[in-house]
């Protein structure tokens, strides 16, 4: 990779940052590359005043307001609900809008499309396969009676019956776990800890009749038996989902040690 | 090619200990030993069949077996087969959902129940094991 572009703020965009707070200068490097049109990836720097709450993503948004308008990234919501701007920074997959420029502890920062997502144009991947997978596990409650009518009843649960699925469902599907699992680095038919942790979040809700139906699917050679534990996915989840026990307490129903 | 275009990381990524926490290097270690003693195994074979050769050819392979290069394999070998028992065992008992914690609330910063430190300390005590099963293995083939 080449770096193709060195870009420096001016003196009065600078002085307009100093009047909320310290200012410091990274130099961020943004991956550039567009596949559609044979573009090889290469590194675009910039420097960038930024204050100790800057996030990653208001650091490039400074690039585009500023610099150049072309570079491509996804994002929304800017407070880690979305799922939107997930890349990799300094080679670990993050949220850029809920990772700040001062905890990465670094004077230049790397920013680049997440892993094993195809790429789109510079920071923007496509999700069909994370999103394919994610419908494949039938993300609903499956049972004969679902549809509710004045004359059914709720569907009751207790609180522990929902803590049992509750924090599998605070899925933003980020791809960030699929970005860091080592299997999906060399599988491409794998399902990912996204979809396996989604399985688990249905088949664990006591609501759901479609147990046999998801571990039917996920059973599988590029299904639940390529996950090897290694926690990768874990450790990256912005949410707290924790896929990595999703799947291991997935793989029990599969073994036999859950009913 | 189509690993540039799906922007897989491939081995080089699956083989990258370094960032992802001690949970990684467990995996990345567990995948090495086994292959290691996936290597070892097929040299074992080699090396006894040698004994169908007759006698000089048998004593000659153990010979092989006795020089310091041998007894560093056999060292290696004793780390490799302890780590990977010991981390396998880890490994098994997790994906029957034992110690991988229980689902709850999650609350930030948001720290995953899975890599809690009871499957810290086994990762480290596997590899204490087998450092000590190393010196112990070493000790006694350098000894004479």
């Amino acid at each position: 990779m080449a770096v193709v572009e060195t870009s420096k703020p001016s003196e009065e965009l600078k002085s307009n940052t100093k009047t909320t707070g310290q200012t410091n200068t990274i130099t961020l490097r943004i991956a550039r590359s567009n596949p559609s049109e044979g573009q090889e990836s290469t590194f675009a720097e910039f420097q960038i005043p930024v204050q100790k709450w800057t996030t990653v993503l208001e650091a490039i948004l400074y690039v585009k307001q500023n610099f150049d308008h072309s570079v491509a990234v996804r994002y929304s919501c800017r407070q880690a609900s979305c799922g939107s701007c997930g890349m990799k920074i300094n080679g670990k997959p993050a949220l850029a809008c809920y990772t700040k420029v001062s905890e990465l502890n670094s004077n230049v920062i790397t920013v680049e499309p997440m892993n094993n997502f195809p790429i789109i144009r510079d920071l923007a991947v496509d999700f069909k396969q994370l999103i394919s997978n994610h419908k494949k596990m039938k993300p609903f409650i499956i049972r004969e009676d679902s549809e509710v009518t004045p004359e059914s009843k709720e569907f009751i649960q207790t609180p522990q019956d929902l803590e049992k699925f509750l924090q599998f469902s605070y899925c933003i599907k980020c791809g960030l776990c699929n970005s860091a699992c080592p299997t999906m680095a060399t599988d491409e038919s794998f399902i990912g800890p996204q979809g396996l942790a989604q399985a688990y979040r249905y088949v664990a809700d006591n609501r759901d009749k479609g147990k046999d139906e998801r571990l039917k699917v996920i059973d599988d050679s590029h299904g639940i038996w390529r996950c090897h534990f290694a926690g990768s996915c874990s450790h990256v989840c912005p949410k707290g989902v924790d896929p990595a026990m999703a799947i291991q307490l997935l793989r029990g129903y599969l073994l036999g040690f859950r009913k | 090619m189509a690993e540039r275009l799906s922007n897989r990381e491939g081995i080089k990524g699956m083989a990258n200990p370094t960032r992802y926490g001690i949970e990684r290097v467990a995996y990345w270690l567990q995948r090495l030993t086994g292959l290691g003693l996936l290597a070892y195994l097929i040299g074992h074979i080699y090396e006894t069949s040698t004994i169908v050769n007759g006698k000089i050819a048998w004593d000659k392979m153990l010979e092989l077996t006795q020089t310091p290069q041998g007894h560093i394999l056999l060292t290696l070998v004793i780390g490799m087969c302890v780590f990977h028992t010991a981390n396998g065992i880890r490994v098994m008992l997790g994906h029957g959902g034992i110690g991988v914690g229980k689902p709850g609330q999650p609350e930030y910063p948001y720290k995953a129940a899975s890599l809690n430190y009871k499957q810290r300390l086994c990762i480290w005590v596997s590899i204490a094991l087998a450092a000590l099963a190393m010196m112990y293995g070493a000790s006694v083939l350098f000894g004479d």
